[in-house]
């Protein structure tokens, strides 16, 4: 065998070699890259490319106008109202929805009959459609027929009976009451999951030096759900910034604006004006706003828990 | 000093066991009708006719057991939209559960120099709020022909479940002794024998959390199913309550039998399996 025969061989066989290698690889990851590249990361990019064009999305009559959408974005009272509407919605979100599921996961803690039929019952609007409680609450709701003033008038304080989703003045917060119904379970199953990791010879060391079951609460079990309450906090924000589906369905972001949210103002300019390159441009605006408040409230989130 | 301290704080305690006592059940069975009363609602007013809603209360029991809206909207294509759920629920699951297995798989146990970079721009997917994809994927769906078809549905269920299904999918994986794979492979079993006869028997409860929280996602999405089809003999259940909302305008105690018969599956699932169906999606939205 020469010198050069090896030099032939070796490295051929080390190709075989890495290809064997590498053909796991390729097979294990393609599907999933096929599926996220055209479904999530294409549209993601195209996404953009439309919010430089002016189209109806019908023909083929775009035309490309470069930053002006943008610029009539920034300028764009009803897009700014709706952000603020987002931002409305954290806000309560969190203000409503974190202290009523902590006390009930305490109620939970605490209940040691019944408790658990209790959480299974409290955790059912989580498995309804939004459709379904969009519809159920349109009813209840309902000025005239619905059991919310139908109530109302059967003690006899009809002058409190509202039209509670055409009034714009308490139209997103009678969304908002939704919202809050419908996750408050899932915050409290994550502070009963906190609350029973809860080490139980904390608390009585505590009791033995004369601690009360209130200070005992205060001082050890709720600094002990600091980092559980953070992630609720951040999966409430983020989750507002995005949401779409109970506002679509009950108010469409009426009566004029009141209860409009980005991504319902995205979907009405598109299916509905149909300006799919200015709602291109909601779309991209609202994946930056999320984002950036995702990687804020995460880092915000993530150093908190490293201080514990 | 210390005896004021604890003679304070054991009055105290036992004032507030008291209150404890009185306060939990009232609390408890407080939100109980917070929670409950909006099914009792709708279940009442399914069973009633149409002019009984307008002359009686919201809260008043039912004159008779009236089923002729549940008979009506049976017949009135109910079964078609079921169908088409069943359908695109199940070909999504299995595409999901297949699909990121497999990646989980690579990303805990295949080296390789994209590992770490892919799987942190695979897991940063979990942040793009979907519907800014919807006029891309629109579009695209009209090019390709797949549009008013339950196929429309299959690619964008599957890629956003990927991301959270694939970060949980491996953090499972990574658990998984790696004695058993060096067995396996002593055994005589390639990557793709590891990966059948090991890893996917062994990830049970994550395939299943996968699963669950995936699979009661997709049977109430809704948003893309509206756009992406237009027929109802193409339309999810979820578009059900839609169509026949509009269908029978304000009829309301038939289209509160549509809700009824539309939450009936996942309720009857969740009652043979409530543990596991709040740990799935406590699970899989924590994650996400």
């Amino acid at each position: 065998m020469t010198p050069q025969d090896t030099q032939m061989t070796v490295p051929s066989v080390e190709k075989y070699k890495s290809l064997k290698a590498v053909m796991p690889i390729v097979v294990f990851l393609v599907p999933a890259v096929f599926f996220l590249v055209v479904f999530l990361l294409y549209p993601l990019i195209s996404s953009f490319q439309l919010s430089l064009l002016d189209w109806n999305g019908l023909g083929t009559g775009e035309r490309f106008v470069g930053m002006a959408n943008w610029l009539r974005l920034a300028q764009d009272r009803l897009f700014w109202k709706a952000l603020g509407n987002n931002l409305e919605l954290a806000f309560f979100s969190v203000l409503f929805q974190m202290p009523i599921a902590l006390l009930l996961a305490v109620v939970l803690d605490e209940a040691s009959k019944g408790s658990r039929i209790l959480k299974i019952l409290y955790f059912l609007p989580l498995l309804m459609s939004s459709v379904a409680l969009g519809v159920v609450f349109k009813n209840i709701y309902d000025p005239n027929f619905g059991p919310i003033n139908g109530f109302l008038s059967a003690i006899h304080l009809d002058v409190l009976a509202r039209d509670w989703l055409g009034d714009p003045r308490l139209a997103l917060g009678s969304v908002i009451a939704v919202v809050c119904w419908q996750n408050i379970p899932f915050y409290m199953v994550l502070f009963l999951a906190g609350l029973s990791s809860f080490p139980r010879e904390l608390g009585e060391a505590a009791r033995l030096d004369g601690a009360s079951e209130t200070t005992i609460f205060w001082r050890i079990k709720l600094p002990h759900l600091q980092g559980t309450v953070r992630t609720a906090v951040m999966l409430a924000v983020v989750g507002s910034m995005r949401y779409f589906d109970l506002i679509f369905i009950m108010t469409d972001g009426g009566p004029d604006g009141a209860s409009e949210l980005m991504a319902t103002y995205m979907f009405r300019t598109v299916f509905s004006s149909f300006q799919l390159g200015y709602g291109s441009t909601v779309a991209s605006a609202m994946f930056l706003i999320v984002t950036l408040v995702a990687a804020v409230t995460m880092r915000l989130t993530r150093r908190y828990e490293t201080e514990i | 000093m210390s005896s004021t301290i604890t003679s304070g704080s054991s009055t105290a305690a036992s004032g507030r066991s008291l209150l404890v006592r009185v306060l939990i059940p009232v609390l408890g069975l407080f939100w109980l009708a917070v929670t409950t009363l909006p099914f009792i609602f709708v279940t009442m007013t399914s069973l009633k006719s149409q002019q009984e809603t307008f002359v009686t209360s919201g809260w008043s029991l039912p004159q008779s057991l009236n089923f002729e809206n549940y008979l009506a909207v049976l017949n009135g294509g109910f079964w078609t939209y079921l169908r088409n759920s069943v359908f695109v629920l199940v070909l999504s699951i299995v595409l999901i559960i297949v699909i990121s297995s497999m990646a989980a798989y690579a990303f805990a146990r295949l080296r390789f120099r994209l590992n770490k970079p892919l799987f942190g721009l695979i897991v940063a997917g979990m942040i793009v709020p979907i519907h800014i994809t919807l006029i891309p994927i629109y579009l695209l769906t009209r090019n390709i022909g797949l549009y008013d078809t339950p196929f429309a549905l299959i690619g964008p269920y599957v890629a956003t479940a990927l991301p959270v299904s694939i970060f949980i999918l491996t953090e499972f994986m990574r658990q998984i002794p790696k004695e058993l794979e060096e067995a396996a492979k002593l055994d005589g079993c390639g990557t793709f024998g590891v990966f059948w006869k090991v890893f996917l028997p062994l990830s049970g409860p994550g395939l299943s959390t996968v699963a669950i929280y995936n699979g009661i996602g997709l049977w109430n999405e809704f948003i893309f199913a509206y756009v992406l089809t237009s027929t109802p003999a193409y339309r999810t259940l979820p578009l059900a309550i839609w169509d026949f909302q509009g269908q029978y305008a304000s009829n309301i105690p038939a289209i509160l039998t549509v809700v009824t018969l539309t939450s009936l599956p996942l309720i009857v699932a969740y009652a043979f399996g409530q543990e596991r169906i709040v740990k799935g999606m406590m699970a899989g939205a924590l994650k996400g």
